[in-house]
């Protein structure tokens, strides 16, 4: 009877673990499904950010003999020659055959306006060129450029052409002579914004970013960590601090462009702080990677076994000692790993700081806190939304160089947890 | 032995459960006149040469009363055990002690204790202090993820009681021997505490209480966690220990209460019903409720 009843509990259970299984195998291919969908599409994106920006790590350069003719020169101040007309002479002496001012227009129209910035920089650097005769790479236009690259099609009628007939015909005639080169693109991480594609650069943007970056981190770590240590450890249930709990909370909801307006009212209207400034946008940032941090950093806490408080409060430990030997060392990790993930979306904001200024076109590359400055993502921003076609690929580019950041910063942090994970 | 143990813990806490949601069931059953006992403490509660005192000790978790007016002494140099079902108060009424209820935000203490002639609980006492003088082992080995010197020297180093590095290394090691764990680990003494084996890692603890040189340790059911060998080790521990401390153990294993204390307090739904020697308790137990217990017919 009671070997019957146990084969019938067997056989049922055999009837089930074919379900069981199946259900197991699906949820598994399900899950690397998943993985596999993710990782396609992640692909996808680098790929096609990384096709579209890599040509813009090379610049199309023109070489020119530049005559640096002593007449030119013949005034007081150096940096008011016309280093313009050097350029200009130098074409028509390549193509002699140019006559009439429209003409001429359109061929001085194929050398960057900032080639004479570079023969200016030159001269101030060692005037002993001058009364000399030089070939030097200059930068070209943005437009032969994008022909050469392919991004300028020929068989469009010329109408609707950036460069005529004839324009390309010049470019081809210096091509073939070998006069017209792609390089490396130097001036994208040298200089900072402009309104002529070849001479716009992301360094700007860059130390913008890291300026901004530096004061959300040097604010929103040591406050984070300090609220979450303090809700977390010593302050006594109340219902004011559940009431600061609710409202940490919600803030990591809100809108970032509502912390964007909180900073043009306050730091800006009332405090009077500078537009534009990195100082500002750190401020901003910090108001908004804070409830992240503090979230991140409680529930690293909270994950310190109690254990260890009590083995410190058992010899004799001060809460603030249990707190500074024991508990934070523990949470540190959980608490970078917060930090970081907090850093990276500030990294990464754009519409808080559209609110301060910092959406504003700024050549000059930041050197401090408070100079005008603009940051990665709103540089990307500005630059998607401007109509050369060379700034297409700028845009793929800086978003490059944006993911390379995200990408570092993320090693670093896995590099500190773990140096702090050995130390334990 | 041990398996015997553990068998009889898990059927405590299936008998035990339905109370400790519902506390008032048992007085309820009280007055109806279905289990009256007298609750009131019988045997030897009190010692001439005590070095704690305790009288009329309350502790309430919010509105849970979870020990009830009990005063009982412990005595210089003895082993006190407090044995009792789970949820009775033995290990509320030792973290009283100490003080680390203080760290439980809802719990409540009413009634005096006293070490020596300090009353623990009056507003003056600082915990920090108290708790150098009364140590603290628990039940679950806690080592600190440190070094295992590290983790000996932490208590002397914050107190500031060895004035020296050399000092401090004498002290590591002085404890680590009285903890029976100087020749096991004396090669390795800044490998991490944690890597240890589980009977290791609480005579760690162990050296760790001790390094502060306190006066009472406290040991909340050392031994629950380790296997019989272990076991057998802290036991002998504990005995060579009682020279020069005094030491309250709960324990759920009553051949552990027998074999290591002088005196046993028996524990039941927050009052204490009966203390007195060792040998008395477990071979003439006076009140019906620690006979029950002791003979195994609880439940």
């Amino acid at each position: 009877m009671q070997v019957g009843k146990r084969e019938t509990t067997m056989e049922r259970v055999n009837r089930g673990l074919a379900r069981r299984y199946l259900q197991e195998r699906l949820f598994r291919l399900f899950g690397l499904g998943a993985v596999i969908l993710s990782i396609c599409l992640l692909g996808l994106l680098f790929v096609s950010i990384g096709l579209k920006g890599w040509p813009a790590f090379e610049q199309t350069e023109i070489l020119l003999d530049i005559n640096f003719d002593q007449e030119l020169f013949a005034v007081d101040n150096l940096m008011g020659a016309d280093y313009g007309a050097l350029v200009k002479s130098s074409m028509r002496s390549l193509f002699p055959e140019v006559k009439g001012r429209a003409d001429k227009r359109k061929l001085y129209r194929l050398v960057s306006s900032g080639a004479s910035y570079v023969l200016r920089k030159m001269v101030m650097e060692d005037t002993a060129i001058i009364g000399s005769s030089r070939k030097i790479w200059l930068p070209a236009d943005d437009e032969v450029d994008m022909l050469l690259k392919g991004h300028i099609r020929r068989d469009v009628p010329e109408s609707d052409r950036r460069l005529s007939d004839q324009q390309i015909g010049w470019i081809d005639q210096l091509t073939e002579a070998g006069l017209l080169k792609k390089k490396f693109n130097t001036t994208f991480f040298t200089a900072g914004d402009s309104r002529e594609p070849e001479l716009a650069g992301i360094h700007g943007a860059v130390m913008g970013s890291i300026y901004t970056l530096t004061i959300t981190l040097l604010l929103s770590f040591p406050i984070g960590v300090a609220t979450a240590v303090y809700l977390e450890e010593f302050a006594p249930r109340s219902r004011w601090i559940d009431l600061v709990e609710v409202n940490i909370n919600n803030l990591a909801a809100v809108p970032s462009i509502i912390f964007g307006l909180l900073g043009l009212a306050v730091f800006l209207n009332i405090f009077g702080m500078p537009r534009s400034a990195p100082l500002v946008g750190g401020l901003v940032l910090t108001l908004m990677t804070l409830p992240t941090i503090i979230i991140a950093s409680r529930a690293a806490l909270k994950s310190v076994p109690p254990s260890i408080r009590e083995a410190a409060f058992g010899v004799g430990a001060s809460k603030l000692q249990v707190v500074t030997h024991h508990v934070l060392p523990l949470a540190m990790p959980g608490m970078m790993t917060g930090t970081i993930i907090g850093m990276a979306q500030a990294l990464g904001e754009t519409a808080p700081l559209l609110m301060i200024g910092m959406v504003a076109f700024i050549v000059d590359v930041p050197t401090g806190f408070t100079d005008p400055s603009t940051v990665l993502p709103v540089q990307i921003y500005l630059w998607a939304d401007s109509p050369e076609r060379a700034f297409v690929e700028r845009t793929s580019a800086a978003i490059m160089i944006l993911l390379a950041f995200l990408i570092s910063m993320n090693a670093i942090a896995v590099f500190l947890r773990r140096k702090f994970e050995r130390r334990w | 032995m041990e398996s015997m143990d553990a068998s009889f813990g898990t059927s405590e806490v299936s008998f035990l459960a339905p109370e400790d949601v519902t506390p008032e069931y048992v007085s309820e059953a009280d007055t109806a006149g279905t289990y009256v006992e007298n609750r009131s403490t019988v045997g030897e509660q009190f010692v001439d040469d005590a070095r704690m005192t305790c009288r009329d000790v309350n502790v309430y978790y919010g509105d849970k009363h979870a020990i009830k007016n009990i005063s009982i002494d412990v005595g210089r140099n003895e082993v006190l055990a407090m044995i009792g079902p789970s949820g009775c108060g033995k290990s509320t009424f030792l973290r009283c002690l100490n003080r680390m209820n203080d760290t439980v935000d809802t719990c409540r203490v009413s009634g005096d204790i006293f070490l020596d002639q300090l009353n623990i609980y009056d507003k003056s006492v600082d915990v920090v202090p108290l708790r150098a003088q009364v140590g603290m082992v628990f039940q679950k080995p806690n080592p600190f993820p440190k070094s295992i010197y590290d983790n000996v020297a932490y208590g002397p180093k914050i107190h500031g009681l060895a004035s020296s590095k050399s000092e401090l290394d004498g002290v590591v090691e002085s404890s680590l021997k009285k903890a029976g764990l100087w020749k096991e680990v004396n090669d390795r003494l800044d490998q991490p505490g944690t890597g240890l084996s589980g009977g290791q890692q609480q005579r760690l603890c162990i050296a760790r209480a001790i390094a502060v040189r306190p006066e009472v340790i406290l040991m909340d059911e050392p031994c629950s966690a380790l296997d019989p060998i272990a076991t057998a080790t802290i036991e002998n521990l504990i005995s060579e220990l009682q020279e020069q401390f005094t030491i309250v153990i709960v324990t759920h294993n009553m051949q552990q209460a027998a074999r290591v204390s002088q005196r046993t307090a028996y524990f039941h739904l927050g009052d204490l019903i009966e203390v007195g020697s060792t040998d008395r308790v477990f071979t003439n137990p006076r009140h019906r409720l620690t006979e029950d217990y002791i003979t195994g017919r609880f439940g």
